[in-house]
């Protein structure tokens, strides 16, 4: 899996559920669960191999330079604490500030992030929030020390369209201000084709294909990205949706070869036994697929 | 109370409605205390009419909390009204005054929205399948087994798969459970309680792709409750909108997403995100957080977050009605 973003810019990772999303954000964090290990590469910040770096240094950069949005607010949010002390604790940790500017700072994230009334809700317990306020309080502390890169992973499927809808636009204009990488996972091409620059399509743990937003759209190359596009229902009502037969493969048993071509319409037998490499077809469109590359 | 809407209006003209529903109101108490004394109320469902035909569907949209779930549990009797009438053609209502016969709830099925949780772990799926005929004593022990069995191939699972448990199956064989389950006393409306919310786009399809097989094959009524336009869209005729209780907007579908006229509906569509890079968002996102039912504002409760709101808004509730164009709208100012 090969991954770059730029300052500025928003790369979408999309796929189905279990292709490894968010595994990939979490090696990137260096926060992949007891039993999952990075089992080759790298990961560099601003040139530096994050992978290589002591814990410690990891901790330091986890939440300053590199923070990430989880999908359920209330799995990130202290139950016990008010949500300003905690983003109060994240800029004391990586930054030294004490007690009142620290409030300070929490206090003016809330407002950066469009909380009604932010210093009252402040000092608001989590449970006290909405899920949308929850979510932005979240957000809140993932910018709070104006991160270099932020990684969202599902940051809005558990919200109404209405509220989803100011949480992307409230992320396009921070990330704008502090001209932060954003790398936002979701299954939702709406939410893609709304917010992201360039997409990258994972199949089973794998990237089938990488494209800047248009060209995705426009003309996806991989039958898979095919399939997920003329899946989605655009109001033709009546017709009959296309769906792509079968089920993703655990990770734990995929076939040899391509690992789409057990429901590949344009699987032949060289399908079935060499994994395709990724290849450029057009300029900076990428694909792995034997009938699609180059 | 005569706030219904005819059958004919809002774009409903299949002669008597399968299913009407005239003021259904569902309050549930807040207590509060040591003697648990009632506080006030949570008026989930506070007013609601429509009417659904033989063989159609109606989407029914609206945020979080609006009261989507549990317009559906009343209609099955799952949860008890607190005023209005539930009627299914042919039979006497129910309502506030008397709770769901097993008669009307076999003719009505749900289908929930988690098929991880809504499957007993510890059955086998042919287990799942026959309770509902259990329970109704439907036909002889072997007259189960042959239905359950029916019921499987309808939905595409295989004979095979009849003696394993549900951990055993993906989201969307879960959901063909579910469906299956639904489906066992030969209901004429379903519910569908957001059937595919939790499933992968590709899953979805293959889902929704079912659902209109069994309409059409069976003559099906459904509701279909979702938060994604997208779906509501594809499988809906005719749409209400719901907003903090109320049916604020219900028109046919290709009226309301064309043109909607509700100022919720409006936002509400304007939010969805559109899967296309090159129609990126037009409207400015409205900067507010959905109201609670356990705080309904006076009026229109969408008044705090309407740009349109005046005065008469903040005080007076206005009623649903029919428009010359054949859509009801409870508005002021539309
Ligand atoms: N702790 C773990 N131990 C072993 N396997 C795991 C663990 N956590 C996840 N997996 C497996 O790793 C694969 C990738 O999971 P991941 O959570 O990255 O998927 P995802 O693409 O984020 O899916 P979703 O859209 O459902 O969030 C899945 O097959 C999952 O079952
Ligand atoms: N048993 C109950 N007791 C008290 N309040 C309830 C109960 N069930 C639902 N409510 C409240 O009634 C309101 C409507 O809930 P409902 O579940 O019908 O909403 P919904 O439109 O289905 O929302 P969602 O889209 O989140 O599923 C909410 O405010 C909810 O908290
Ligand atoms: S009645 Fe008034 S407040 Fe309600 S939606 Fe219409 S204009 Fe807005
Ligand atoms: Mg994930
Ligand atoms: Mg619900």
């Amino acid at each position: 899996m090969d991954l770059a973003v730029a300052a500025g810019e928003t790369l979408a990772i999309v796929g189905e559920s279990g292709c490894g999303k968010t595994m990939t954000a979490l090696a990137l964090m260096r926060l992949l669960p007891e039993g999952a290990e990075v089992a080759a590469g790298t990961v560099r910040l601003d040139g530096q191999d994050i992978l290589a770096l002591p814990e410690r240094a990891v901790e330091d950069l986890r939440g300053s330079r590199i923070a990430m949005v989880f999908q359920e607010p209330m799995t990130a949010l202290n139950p016990v604490m008010t949500v300003g002390a905690q983003i109060a604790e994240a800029v004391a940790r990586h930054r030294g500030l004490g007690g009142r500017p620290a409030w300070a700072e929490a206090v003016e994230a809330l407002r950066l992030v469009r909380m009604p009334d932010p210093a009252a809700r402040a000092r608001a317990y989590p449970h006290e929030l909405s899920g949308g306020m929850r979510q932005r309080a979240v957000i809140a502390m993932a910018l709070v020390n104006r991160p270099r890169v932020i990684l969202a992973d599902e940051p809005t499927t558990a919200l109404d369209v209405t509220i989803q809808a100011q949480i992307l636009a409230l992320i396009g204009t921070l990330q704008a201000e502090l001209g932060s990488a954003v790398v936002l996972i979701t299954h939702d091409l709406g939410v893609v084709a709304e917010t992201a620059d360039r997409v990258i399509v994972m199949y089973a743990g794998r990237k089938v294909e990488e494209a800047a937003v248009t060209g995705l759209f426009d003309a996806p190359l991989h039958p898979y990205t095919q399939g997920l596009m003329a899946a989605v229902p655009r109001g033709r009502g009546g017709a009959r949706l296309a769906d792509i037969p079968g089920t993703v493969p655990p990770l734990s048993a995929l076939p040899p070869g391509c690992a789409f071509a057990p429901r590949c319409p344009l699987a032949g037998p060289r399908c079935r036994t060499l994994r395709p490499p990724l290849t450029e077809p057009r300029p900076g469109h990428r694909v792995a697929c034997w009938e699609r590359g180059a | 109370m005569s706030g219904a809407p005819r059958p004919e209006e809002a774009g409903h003209r299949e002669g008597p409605p399968l299913l009407a529903v005239d003021g259904l109101c569902v309050h549930f108490p807040i207590r509060r205390g040591l003697l648990r004394r009632r506080v006030g109320s949570v008026r989930a469902v506070d007013g609601v009419s429509f009417a659904l035909g033989r063989g159609e569907t109606l989407g029914l949209v609206g945020e979080s909390g609006c009261g989507k779930s549990t317009t559906g549990l009343a209609l099955l009797g799952l949860v008890r009204a607190t005023a209005g009438t539930i009627r299914l053609d042919g039979a006497p209502p129910i309502g506030a005054a008397g709770g769901a016969t097993l008669a009307h709830r076999r003719r009505m099925g749900i289908v929930f929205q988690d098929p991880f949780s809504s499957l007993n772990p510890r059955q086998r799926i042919a287990a799942i399948l026959r309770a509902p005929l259990d329970i109704h004593g439907i036909g002889r022990p072997a007259e189960r087994e042959e239905a359950v069995a029916a019921l499987m191939a309808r939905v595409g699972l295989r004979p095979d798969q009849a003696r394993a448990f549900p951990h055993q199956f993906s989201g969307g064989q879960r959901q063909r459970i579910g469906i299956a389950r639904a489906l066992a006393l030969k209901p004429e409306v379903l519910i569908l309680d957001e059937p595919v919310s939790a499933l992968d786009v590709s899953v979805q399809a293959q889902i929704l792709n079912l659902l209109a097989d069994l309409q059409r094959d069976f003559g099906l009524s459904y509701l279909m409750i979702s938060h994604d336009l997208g779906v509501v869209e594809h499988v809906a005729r005719r749409v209400a909108v719901m907003y903090l209780g109320r049916i604020v907007e219900l028109a046919p579908k290709p009226l309301l997403f064309a043109d909607p006229r509700h100022p919720y509906a409006e936002l509400l569509l304007a939010s969805a995100p559109v899967p296309d890079p090159r129609r990126r968002r037009r409207v400015a996102p409205a900067a507010d957080e959905v109201a609670s039912a356990a705080a309904v504002p006076p009026g229109c409760a969408f008044h705090p977050r309407c740009p349109l709101a005046t005065a008469l808004c903040r005080s007076d509730r206005p009623a649903l009605s029919p428009r010359p164009d054949g859509r009801l709208l409870a508005c002021h100012h539309r």
